[in-house]
């Protein structure tokens, strides 16, 4: 378990974090008597999406495909996901129909990236720039409506009373799943051979595995949380479908994976104080004597501007697969 | 000389197979949704290049983003990938909304002022991208995106809560009169500004490749390790990239602004200048990184999104089909390797 070793010094950066947030907590408690259980739902809700796209980006880059389309994939997941639930009339079924779109995606991107050659930064954006289109327009011609579509209270999935509040299903899980794929990288063959496709293709060509194959698995397999991601959206968060729906988390994922240094449990922890930075927003902005004085739009600029910091204060100290975001040529 | 023609044509030609492929998956797209392709296309075409006015009206939407294509490609050309086009061209217009619409002043000077002032604001906001990349290595496609989010709720809140006009507050304060760029048709809302438009684009080119800057900067983007060793400052190449490529985005919002009748405004949704900066990424790349090329992909492109209003209209096909088939073409560019496996086939 050599990745998850935390260094001394971001040790440092999060007992700080951490020390500041609760102090900040109290003070607003103190003034103006928030709820401290609604900061941990809405916080929770944000880190759940974030993870579960972050843990699959981890795993892509570690075999040395890069997927900046992961905005794209939400959008165009959360619509088909949605549209899918409402077929089957069964919330996981849009889950499981959001997962095949995100895979699909993630398939497509890597045979691009493998027997294509592509750039994987351009067909990355060109998955964002489709998206950004072809979302508005599926939810034009499926739904007729360019504002909001909200969806039926059946569709939603069941959330869980806990002492931390109401809390979907779906966060366990991605907590499961972010502890699975550390132990996958680490413990399998498999991993072993994943982590060594980014560093050095050759060799596991030497070995007889096939390079292609393995980056096109784990660029669909990222893709695949990616689309779980998406239909967790509107089916267990919002309840709701707008074409900006994604709202720029695909990429606040891939800061997580910065910040992660590819690794999954960090990129969780990553999530975690993004989560957080996104619900802090949320709770605010509805809490009365703090939403008259704060205008709302430096609110929504809180996650984007945590982003931005966080990711600044780890960078450099990362190393990245050597092989990222290069086409494998076999000779 | 053989070689260096195919090698001009080469592109084009790639291009040209994209689109066509992404009209294919569009007519797939349309069908699907019960539409009748061939009758969408006819409508989509004609309503962007069927008369000389719908011509002029398609330049006016390919105005603001011919600037813009031009500026990601000198980004692109220069190894930087900047997507905060978008956040700088909302920075530009609502410092035009600002120059044009309070201060009073001798006419062509205010536009000069507008300009010039939406082109800086829009070069600000690439600087912290371009700062955090320089210092801490921060990679520009996380920063930027965070930044064109920053950018999208500051907008916002100085549109309606500094700058709204007070009587229909959907919209900001219009410019005066002496700010605007002149209409040069009654029959289409194509302005004076389409000149600064290409006169970007050519001075780009020249920059490109035809100075010294121009040269380092290209030469860093196409070899890293070629230009080290001929002392080119990566630093340096990163933050004049940035500088550019903002300055172009500031002057896109700019022009949406006050060289786009008939509101002369920033709506407080932003709906006049979203998608300049994201359009100019994929007209840049549907150009294939040459200011020229980019002319041309813009006014294919202007023509598309100016059509698809006249396809909503007409035959009931939503006109965001035009962004979706912008991304199969870019997705078909993406992929060098396919021209090369179709090559062989045919052999």
């Amino acid at each position: 378990m050599r990745g998850i070793k935390i260094s001394a010094q971001k040790g440092r950066i999060i007992i700080l974090a951490v020390f500041l947030l609760v102090l900040v907590l109290m003070y607003l408690q103190h003034k103006f008597g928030l709820r401290v259980i609604g900061l941990i739902e809405a916080g929770l809700y944000s880190t759940t999406l974030l993870t579960f796209v972050a843990v699959g980006e981890c795993i892509n880059e570690k075999a040395g495909v890069i997927n900046i389309g992961l905005e794209g994939i939400l959008t165009l997941s959360a619509i088909v996901g949605t549209y899918g639930a409402e077929v089957f009339e069964n919330g996981v079924a849009g889950l499981l129909i959001g997962m095949l779109t995100g895979a699909s995606i993630g398939f497509l991107l890597g045979i691009l990236a493998t027997y294509g050659m592509a750039d994987q930064v351009i067909a990355g954006l060109a998955i964002n720039l489709f998206a950004i289109g072809f979302g508005p327009y599926l939810l034009m011609a499926l739904w007729h409506i360019a504002g909001i579509h909200v969806l039926s209270r059946e569709l939603m999935l069941p959330r869980m009373a806990t002492p931390l509040g109401y809390i979907s299903p779906l966060t366990v899980v991605a907590i499961v799943i972010a502890i699975l794929a550390q132990l996958f990288l680490d413990k399998t063959l498999y991993g072993l051979r994943i982590k060594v496709a980014g560093e050095k293709p050759e060799a596991v060509d030497v070995a007889g595995i096939r390079v292609d194959r393995l980056r096109i698995f784990t660029s669909t397999l990222g893709g695949a949380l990616c689309g779980l991601g998406g239909a967790y959206l509107p089916l267990c968060w919002f309840g709701s479908l707008v074409k900006e729906v994604s709202a720029g988390r695909g990429f606040i994922a891939l800061s997580c994976v910065v910040f992660g240094g590819l690794e999954p449990v960090l990129a969780f922890l990553a999530a975690t104080i993004f989560g957080f930075a996104e619900g802090f927003g949320y709770w605010i902005s509805i809490t009365p004597g703090i939403k008259e004085i704060v205008p709302v739009y430096f609110i929504h600029m809180t996650p984007y501007i945590i982003t931005l910091i966080v990711v600044t204060s780890v960078i450099g100290k990362k190393r990245f697969p050597k092989a990222l975001g290069r086409p494998y040529i076999r000779e | 000389m053989k070689v260096i023609e195919a090698r001009r044509i080469e592109p084009l030609l790639e291009s040209f197979f994209a689109i066509t492929v992404g009209l294919l998956a569009g007519s797939i797209f349309m069908a699907a949704f019960g539409y009748n392709p061939i009758l969408g296309y006819f409508v989509l075409f004609n309503g962007g290049f069927g008369d000389l006015s719908k011509i002029l009206e398609s330049l006016a939407y390919a105005m603001p983003i011919i600037i813009t294509g031009a500026s990601f490609t000198i980004s692109a050309r220069s190894g930087v990938f900047n997507l905060g086009l978008e956040g700088q061209a909302y920075l530009g217009a609502i410092g035009a909304v600002y120059i044009a619409g309070t201060f009073h002043l001798p006419p062509v000077i205010h536009i000069a002022a507008a300009t010039v002032f939406g082109m800086l604001l829009g070069a600000l906001w690439s600087l912290p991208a371009a700062i955090l990349k320089i210092w801490k290595g921060v990679s520009e496609i996380i920063s930027t995106i965070m930044l064109n989010w920053i950018a999208y709720y500051l907008t916002i809140y100085i549109a309606i809560d500094l700058l709204a006009d007070p009587e229909t507050p959907h919209k900001t304060i219009s410019a005066l009169p002496s700010a605007r760029y002149i209409r040069l048709t009654p029959r289409s809302t194509l302005t004076a500004g389409i000149f600064i438009a290409l006169a970007f684009c050519v001075l780009i080119y020249f920059l490109l490749w035809h100075t010294a800057v121009g040269f380092e900067l290209r030469l860093a983007g196409t070899n890293p390790d070629a230009a080290l060793y001929a002392g080119v400052d990566p630093k340096k190449v990163t933050l004049i990239s940035f500088i550019l490529s903002g300055l172009g985005a500031g002057l896109a919002g700019t022009i949406q602004v006050i060289g786009r009748p008939p509101g002369w405004c920033l709506y407080t949704n932003l709906g006049n200048v979203l998608m300049v900066g994201y359009d100019g990424i994929s007209v840049a790349l549907m150009g294939r990184n040459h200011p020229i090329g980019c002319i041309v992909s813009a006014f294919f492109y202007g023509g598309l999104l100016n059509g698809s209003r006249l396809m909503e209209s007409r035959v009931g096909i939503y006109s965001e089909l035009a962004r979706a088939l912008i991304g199969i073409i870019i997705m078909i560019i993406a992929i060098p390797e396919l021209m090369n496996i179709i090559k062989r086939r045919l052999k």
